[in-house]
């Protein structure tokens, strides 16, 4: 049985150049089953996720590979087709809570909106819906916070409503991309939690991109290593946190901060790591240009 | 010395500022209380880490104690004299032995300026007459070699721009340093090595440092004392053995808990 | 490494060739207006009049563009017209930069009463009509080429104030300002010294989108006859006259309109050129 999402030797440039920002990722992610993309900045994990949800940012060309979700080849479809495959049965929750909802309008039709103009729901339906979501991510007073504007809720609580919309039309897989960065820590656990539940209790794949080994700990079961686009480890989170294999994966996961141990953490990344990891990412693209 | 005299101490602080969100169409905005009495002492040669989460006014602290605002009253003590009310004038001597590490180091160095310039204007401004030499050593110290004299800050990684922002703070050869959230925006390997240059500097340089942070797992790797703050007010003031140890109030507690560990078996994280 | 940026300097600078070439071509014209013209711009010549330019029937090869009704050389009034119109374009640029930067400067930059002084001036200024502004002053001062370029300064300088004010109030939000603050910095030093700089590409590019203006103003006050003494060879003042006859003389009116305009869109591109080129993170 093939997973849910499966994305194989995927392969992206900056427009005009050569250079690979993606290089010949290989993933998958099953049925109710949480991967995390880790990796520093400029490693490409948030664009993954664009990469499966379509929005790309147009200077990024896809120059090999599969992206297949639930079945079907996305990158081969026409357009139109691709955004139904996409809209119908994945979501996404976005790092910045403040700027991903509209400033100037109401919680309320910003959750029903889609359900009635995409999906075809009755407004009456839709709202029903959206008052059941907020009540599953606990939000107290459902009725009060769909008729509030954004700037009047906290930043928790506006993730929380986010939440709730990714969830809204049942989709099939979420890709959280950095969710609770912008969020206080006390916050954050809540919303860690909050998240693990959903997707529990909708048996969604998810795709959790994140730089804080921390965080993966908590929410993921898979786990995917970037360092400058390309895959360096692939493994199950309990035998990650054992034992990392790759020397890069040791070294980041050295260089997390832990106040249990302050002193067995927070060791920089030695440069002979940074440098085999950029011989690998060399040998890796003179093979692939080999190959062409 | 260290210990007996504080290099710094603030008693009964408290700062106001116009809350822009409730501004009348005409008139002023109403004062808003951003920090509400706060008295602790800074020893010479310490390292204090200032903890709190958004709106606890740790960054208002920062820049009150730097006087880049005028407390709305109470007192900072620096070496011995209360500079709260100072004007810029009086202040000159003050700034050449107090300096600040920000936290956007782009926003910190001016885009227009190589780093030879950012370094040393600080030391031209303040006399020095061998400023380019200075900030040439300030650059060895932080670990960057000379060939980035001639580079602008958009030329520079994250990690290296934050080590321009230090290598300017210690040019000055001041007492005292504030570092406002300096890791925060770092990839973590870029962190590690930002904070263990730091450490060793307040060793070698004999400095006493106060270290704003929301991460309760760096600080504990890099202070000496701490200080929680919640809504303005000092919830606990210890050392940092006795904080991570013992912590007396609940919300340290609750921080310490909220913090994800890098360990799926962390407790208080199961559904 | 080829990246995105490369892509925006190439455009960046194609666009400041052409406009810079134009721009040049323009100044060199009117720097040697006087030996390369090749009629002296105010002969007449009656019995030569409302000749075509040189592709067209009837055309002396003498007067390349053709002549007006008074029979003066249609090229060698433009020439000597790019000198009035640089010169408006220079001297009212740069005066309404300075005037409006400064003020701008101070209000973003110093703040409390500077600003609310400086920023009720624009207010209450910019509620004139412009246009009336500079009639109902030249009307007072009297024509001439100060008072245009006066006209200008006082009707524009209030463009510059609000913008650099409100990139003034962005830098000066800026982690760097409060460095040089800590670092014992005066005031005045950290305006010119730190801010300066950074508020230059904003400057830059609306003091060339100003000349482009100041280029228009001084047509439109030729057109309606309020610039200099009717005669003098003005780009605004031929393509008035050329309206009256442009049923039997077309290019007495589009010669001038052409050059008025590749002059005023050179303005505005080596603007947005100077821009990309001056950003820092760009270059």
């Amino acid at each position: 049985m093939s997973a849910f999402l499966e994305i194989d030797t995927l392969s992206a440039v900056l427009h005009g150049s050569s250079q690979r920002l993606l290089r010949s990722v290989r993933l998958t992610v099953d049925r109710g089953e949480v991967r995390g993309l880790v990796g520093e900045s400029g490693a490409g994990k948030s664009m993954i996720g664009k990469a499966v949800l379509g929005i790309l940012p147009a200077a990024v060309r896809i120059v090999e590979g599969i992206i297949r979700l639930d079945g079907h080849d996305i990158l081969a479809m026409p357009a139109s087709e691709r955004r139904r495959v996409i809209g119908a049965t994945a979501a996404l929750i976005p790092q910045d809570p403040l700027t991903a909802l509209n400033p100037s309008r109401r919680i309320g039709p910003q959750i029903t909106n889609r359900l009635v103009d995409i999906l075809g729901w009755s407004k009456a339906a839709a709202k029903t819906r959206a008052l059941e979501l907020l009540d599953e991510v606990h939000i107290d007073a459902p009725e009060r916070v769909m008729a509030s504007y954004p700037h009047e809720l906290s930043g928790g609580m506006r993730q929380r409503v986010l939440i709730a919309s990714a969830f809204a039309a049942n989709p099939k897989l979420v890709i959280a991309d950095e969710p609770t960065t912008a969020l206080d820590v006390t916050v954050q656990k809540q919303i860690l939690k909050l998240i693990r539940e959903m997707q529990a209790r909708h048996d969604t794949a998810m795709l959790f991109v994140t730089h804080d080994l921390g965080v993966v700990s908590k929410v993921c079961q898979k786990l995917t290593v970037l360092y400058a686009g390309k895959v360096v480890e692939d493994t199950a989170v309990a035998a990650f946190f054992e034992a990392p294999q790759h020397p890069y994966s040791k070294a980041l996961l050295a260089a997390t901060p832990k106040y249990t141990d302050p002193f067995a953490s927070l060791l920089p990344v030695h440069e002979s790591v940074i440098a085999s990891a950029n011989a690998e990412i060399t040998a890796a693209d003179q093979e692939w240009r080999h190959g062409r | 010395m260290a210990g007996e005299t504080p290099l710094i101490r603030v008693s009964n602080l408290c700062v106001n500022l116009p809350d822009m969100t409730r501004k009348p169409l005409f008139g002023r905005a109403p004062l808003l209380a951003i920090l509400h009495d706060l008295t602790f002492d800074i020893p010479a040669g310490s390292v204090l880490g200032v903890v709190g989460q958004s709106g606890s006014g740790k960054s208002t602290l920062a820049r009150a104690m730097l006087r880049l605002i005028e407390p709305s009253s109470g007192q900072i003590t620096f070496d011995g004299q209360d500079i709260a009310h100072f004007d810029e004038a009086a202040l000159k001597p003050f700034r050449r032995k107090a300096q600040m590490i920000f936290q956007d180091p782009m926003s910190s160095l001016n885009p227009r300026h190589r780093v030879e310039r950012i370094v040393a204007t600080p030391l031209v401004i303040n006399g020095q007459n061998d400023a380019r030499a200075r900030a040439a050593e300030a650059l060895d110290l932080v670990g960057l070699s000379r060939s980035f004299l001639t580079r602008y800050p958009h030329e520079l990684s994250g990690g290296q721009r934050q080590r321009v922002g230090i290598a300017r703070a210690i040019a000055m050869r001041p007492q005292f340093i504030l570092a406002d959230e300096i890791v925060s925006g770092l990839d973590v390997s870029s962190q590690a090595q930002v904070l263990n240059l730091l450490e060793r500097l307040v060793r070698e340089l004999k400095l006493t440092l106060a270290f704003i942070s929301h991460d309760l797992s760096v600080i504990r790797r890099l202070c000496t004392h701490v200080l929680v703050l919640r809504s303005g007010r000092i919830v606990e003031h210890a050392t940092v053995e006795d904080v991570f140890g013992n912590p007396q109030a609940a919300y340290t507690r609750e921080l310490m808990d909220a913090i994800p560990l890098p360990d799926p078996d962390q407790p208080g994280w199961k559904a | 490494m080829p990246d995105g940026r490369s892509a925006v300097k190439r455009r960046a600078s194609l666009r400041l060739w052409l406009s810079g070439s134009w721009l040049a071509l323009v100044a060199l014209a009117a720097l040697l207006a006087p030996w390369i013209a090749p009629h002296d711009p105010l002969a007449q010549d009656l019995f030569a009049g409302r000749l075509p330019p040189f592709f067209a029937a009837g055309a002396d090869p003498a007067y390349l563009l053709g002549t007006d009704s008074l029979g003066r050389d249609v090229l060698s009034r433009i020439i000597h017209g790019a000198r009035i119109a640089l010169t408006v374009a220079l001297m009212a640029g740069v005066a309404t930069a300075l005037l409006g930067s400064l003020l701008g400067l101070l209000a973003g930059y110093l703040r409390g009463w500077t600003d609310i002084v400086i920023s009720r001036l624009v207010d209450i200024w910019m509620a004139f009509p412009p246009v009336l502004f500079a009639i109902l002053l030249i009307a007072v001062i009297g024509t001439g080429l100060t008072s245009i370029i006066v006209a200008i300064v006082v009707i524009d300088w209030t463009r510059f104030c609000r913008v650099v004010r409100a990139e003034a109030m962005n830098q000066s939000k800026m982690d760097y300002v409060a460095s040089a603050t800590i670092a014992g910095q005066g005031r005045a030093s950290i305006l010119w010294r730190e801010i300066g700089p950074n508020v230059l590409p904003t400057i830059a590019a609306l003091l060339t989108l100003e000349m482009g203006i100041a280029v228009i103003v001084e047509a439109i006050l030729s057109f309606v006859n309020l610039s200099i003494s009717t005669d003098a060879p003005t780009w605004g003042g031929m393509i008035a006259e050329g309206r009256t006859s442009i049923h039997q003389a077309w290019w007495v009116l589009v010669f001038p309109l052409v050059v008025l305009f590749l002059t005023v869109l050179s303005f505005s591109q080596l603007g947005e050129g100077l821009k990309d080129r001056f950003d820092p993170v760009l270059r």
